[in-house]
């Protein structure tokens, strides 16, 4: 059977119904795996459908596939235990996110899941504690320049990047989930007190958490890149955990509309649901992407990159801020 | 993409597109004895391609893309297309091999047991290789030897041999009757001209070697010969390896396996015959 490839929404049908890849011809299989590699996909799709029926070539791709991304987790989670150690003097909860929460949870969401920099997530009056303690045990600014560094503290929902000097890895350091320029004002006291303790002490959010900041960092927050994988991880989250006060969880952090949104936007493109409205131009982007593993639609890429501007900050504030970088770069 | 091209070299499938006819022409040409991709699916995709939609006209320039890009790769003049395709495929090489560890070698290979020669750019790995194969031995790759962490053979990797500078002459008065790619001038690495490896190495490319001595040259110094301790080779080959680190336990047993098992010489030459007659000694030597 010969399938056109418009975009990346045989990526998702790939992932959710790993049976549908019986059909593909070769180039189906050189389309869908570099999409899958463009949308850091393919360890993914490389658990899903282990064991089908599929040519040796694409077998021996896929093992390689699981291999990294089996790699990845085990560097992912040394590097939470490297931050555990750096910050077993500071008393404060440290809450992991993302991916490597996904992996220390041993979730479906983490699985062949790739994994870039470790997120964590501490309360706000440890902050300072938190970055001298880091600093002392080998972690280093990324960004030397101080307009980013004094943006980072005042605005920014996380200290700047740090990147440890021998290991050579990124961690995020959160006191909360959105900028504090944004319009929505999450509550990081209520998602700490929720979080949920792992054996070695530290912790991840809870699934309702885990849920609401995936959705406010995919539709209150950024441009969307990367958004089938933050979906993906969202779909796994419903499906092992279900939706239970879900929504009066979203409720108290304000992010209800996103939250529904997600949930609507993983029914359009991982079940039978069909999206309809603005739900359709939000498939349209994070579809983007063609069987060379190239971003598409230029138009719609430029609407949500200029959107999450608007929504990180004020317009007062976006001009004066972009007018600074206009004028450093 | 508007123009491509799939081929397979060694065990590595590509699929090459580009925005332009005149590089995949090239390609297809030179690898016109090559064989597809196995089972028709690649492991890598390259892309070549132009920025902004007019620069496929006006002056125009080859970024580098695929399935494994780095930020900051220069774009090159449609001229030096070729250039541009090799380095991409090497590119996804360096990044995206998982299933073996990459060793930046030349390797050449006699009764079943493989030479590889390593060092930095320059330090005349093709040039080494490509006389070496005019002597008898097959050759396998001027760039990467894929050591097979479970095996501990290597598997060649032909590409087209990529001459540089004093090595274009060497090679060509080496091998005459050699189909050769355009003379690429003033490229970011001097003057490069593109060689198909012989038909031999390309008919057995997919029959690995045991590794059996490895070699450090250094081109333009007085003709000397010493041995590299293990744990200095050891360090010299995590750098000359681009996948060591993301290999993990696997690559680190590749690499002490391949060290305890052949010695490790580091060679001083100043022309060609004298590194040949060098690794000839050291071979019989063995």
């Amino acid at each position: 059977m010969v399938r056109v490839v418009k975009d990346a929404r045989v990526l998702a049908r790939a992932l959710a119904d790993p049976a549908s890849i019986a059909g593909l011809d070769a180039d189906g299989w050189t389309a869908l795996l570099a999409m899958a590699r463009a949308e850091q996909l393919i360890g993914t799709l490389a658990m899903r459908v282990d064991g089908l029926a599929m040519p040796a070539a694409v077998k021996a791709i896929l093992d390689d596939a699981r291999e990294a991304a089996e790699h990845g987790r085990r560097a992912a989670l040394w590097e939470a235990e490297m931050a555990r150690r750096a910050l077993a003097a500071v008393d404060c909860p440290v809450v992991l996110l993302k991916g490597t929460a996904f992996v220390a949870a041993g979730l479906s969401a983490g699985q062949g899941r790739s994994i870039g920099d470790l997120d964590i997530l501490v309360p706000r009056e440890s902050i300072d504690t938190v970055e001298a303690a880091l600093l002392a045990a080998g972690w280093e600014w990324v960004k030397p320049d101080p307009y980013d560094d004094a943006y980072y503290r005042r605005w920014m929902h996380e200290l700047p990047p740090l990147i440890h000097r021998e290991r050579d890895r990124m961690i995020d350091v959160h006191h909360t989930i959105l900028p504090l320029t944004a319009r929505i004002t999450p509550d990081p006291v209520a998602l700490i007190d929720d979080s949920v303790t792992l054996e070695n002490a530290l912790r991840t959010l809870s699934p309702n958490g885990m849920l609401i900041h995936a959705a406010a960092h995919l539709f209150a927050d950024g441009d969307l890149a990367g958004g089938l994988r933050n979906l993906w991880d969202i779909r796994c989250l419903v499906e092992e955990f279900g939706t239970d006060g879900l929504a009066a969880d979203a409720g108290r952090h304000g992010l209800s509309a996103q939250v529904a949104r997600s949930l609507r936007i993983v029914d359009a493109l991982f079940g039978a649901g069909e999206a309809t409205g603005i739900d359709r131009l939000y498939v349209r982007r994070v579809t983007a992407r063609d069987g060379w593993g190239r971003p598409t639609r230029p138009v719609t890429r430029l609407a949500f990159y200029i959107r999450s501007h608007w929504l990180r900050m004020p317009p007062a504030m976006l001009a004066r801020h972009l007018w600074t970088k206009f004028r450093k770069a | 993409m508007r123009h491509a091209f799939s081929v397979r070299i060694g065990p590595i499938g590509f699929r090459i597109g580009s925005d332009w006819r005149a590089p995949i022409a090239t390609l297809e040409t030179l690898y016109r004895n090559y064989p597809g991709p196995r089972d028709g699916v690649a492991d890598f995709t390259v892309r070549l391609f132009a920025r902004r939609p007019w620069r496929r006209f006006v002056r125009p320039s080859v970024e580098i893309g695929g399935d494994y890009m780095l930020p900051e790769a220069a774009p090159l003049p449609l001229r030096q297309g070729l250039l541009a395709a090799e380095m991409a495929m090497n590119l996804q090489m360096a990044l995206g091999v998982r299933r073996y560890l990459l060793l930046h070698a030349s390797a050449v290979e006699r009764d079943g047991h493989a030479v590889l020669m390593t060092g930095i750019s320059g330090a005349g790995k093709s040039t080494l290789a490509t006389l070496l194969a005019a002597r008898g031995w097959r050759f396998m790759g001027d760039e990467f030897a894929l050591l097979d962490p479970a095996t501990g053979l290597v598997h060649a990797f032909p590409r087209l041999i990529s001459l540089k500078n004093e090595g274009i002459a060497a090679a060509e008065a080496a091998w005459p009757a050699a189909r050769m790619g355009p003379l690429l001038r003033a490229t970011p690495k001097g003057d490069i001209r593109h060689m198909v490896p012989d038909a031999r190495a390309i008919a057995t490319m997919d029959t690995p070697a045991t590794p059996a001595l490895l070699v450090f040259p250094r081109y333009g110094f007085a003709a000397e010969t010493r041995p590299v301790p293990p744990a200095e080779a050891f360090v010299r080959m995590t750098q000359a390896s681009t996948n060591y680190v993301a290999l993990g336990e696997a690559g680190f047993r590749g690499l002490t396996g391949l060290i305890a098992q052949v010695p490790s010489v580091a060679i001083d030459y100043p022309d060609g015959a004298s590194a040949i007659a060098q690794v000839e000694a050291l071979w019989s030597a063995l």
